[in-house]
């Protein structure tokens, strides 16, 4: 006769243990970072670009991008502006996890750094499910995506520190009820950091360089 | 979405819990995945036969409880059940909502045959 035996174990708590032990290192190089999500689309590389035009060139910044497929599109943008960057090809997996991370800050310059973004893969599903180790979730949700996102994502939406609404430029065009879309952003996530920009005109970037700035502060006391 | 991620940490646990409780053979996996966890029950079953091949674990029935989302409002108090798309308190119409139920991930228990009965 077989036996059983409860053993209540948490499921991806080895990615969460892992997730930690990148924190860790971080923490002890003094980085801030971000694990950047969105859908396919929604102008994470834009936004890391301007991002990248606006901050102080004594903010040391890198930068590891994540993509399903064997391209280095990215990356190669974040080098031409000057900033180190590591390309991960996650061979078709939907999302980064920490063991991803951890091999990416390898080769980073972790002792130069004081930021790391992390563009993860564009999914609202999947990268929700996995911890880097990031200090912070920022998700770019993007007006032609709709306004209907945060009803139909609920988990990203949960676990988010910042959101961008990126793409604002587009309003006048398309039929997002930004009151919708923010009561539900609200309920999953009430007083959530949030900043309105626009990548392509220049919008609403000021405000998130001045939160980005602070953050960066904190993490050096 | 992530099935193949989540059914290659379900064959560590097992195989780690088998070996600890010296099983010749796992035979059944029993777990808990919340509604809200966006797990397919067939795309698990699909890698599992995959990955667990050549294993002890090669052939254990997985079973899977999977509870539903239960919110309760931080406004009235009623708690109530939700499929995956976000909807207000069906009695006051409120977003304040916590999640009660839904989001667990958890392998509970294993069943095996130990080394002496199989043998």
């Amino acid at each position: 006769m077989p036996e059983r035996v409860e053993i209540v174990r948490k499921i991806l708590d080895s990615n969460d243990r892992l997730a930690l032990e990148n924190r860790k290192r971080l923490d002890e190089n003094q980085i801030l970072g971000l694990n950047l999500m969105a859908s396919p689309g929604a102008g994470k590389t834009s936004f890391i670009l301007e991002t990248i035009k606006r901050l102080p060139a004594q903010v040391k910044l890198g930068v590891i991008e994540g993509d399903t497929a064997p391209v280095t599109i990215d990356s190669d943008k974040i080098l031409a502006a000057g900033r180190p960057a590591v390309q991960i090809n996650t061979g078709g997996d939907c999302h980064l996890d920490a063991v991803m991370v951890e091999m990416a800050l390898d080769q980073l310059p972790l002792k130069q750094l004081d930021l790391v973004i992390v563009e993860n893969v564009g999914n609202l599903i999947c990268p929700a499910a996995f911890k880097l180790g990031t200090h912070a979730n920022v998700l770019i949700a993007s007006i032609p995506e709709g306004d209907d996102k945060p009803y139909k994502y609920t988990n990203i939406y949960r676990d988010l520190d910042v959101l961008i609404i990126n793409k604002t430029d587009l309003l006048p065009y398309i039929d997002f009820r930004m009151d919708y879309f923010t009561t539900g952003v609200q309920a999953l996530n009430p007083g959530l950091v949030t900043f309105p920009v626009s990548c392509k005109t220049g919008e609403g970037m000021d405000a998130w360089i001045a939160w980005l700035m602070g953050r960066l502060e904190l993490n050096k006391k | 979405m992530h099935e193949l991620a989540v059914t290659q940490d379900i064959l560590r646990i097992a195989l780690e819990e088998g070996q600890a409780n010296r099983a010749a053979k796992v035979t059944g996996i029993y777990m808990t995945i919340g509604q809200l966890s966006s797990i397919v029950d067939d795309s698990v079953q699909f890698y599992w036969d995959h990955i667990s091949a050549g294993t002890i674990c090669e052939g254990a029935k997985l079973h899977f409880n999977r509870p539903t989302a239960v919110m309760q409002c931080q406004k009235c108090g009623f708690e109530f059940e939700m499929d995956d798309e976000l909807i207000p308190c069906p009695q006051c119409s409120s977003f304040d909502l916590a999640v009660v139920a839904g989001d667990e991930m958890t392998v509970d228990e294993i069943e095996f045959l130990g080394e002496e009965t199989s043998a």
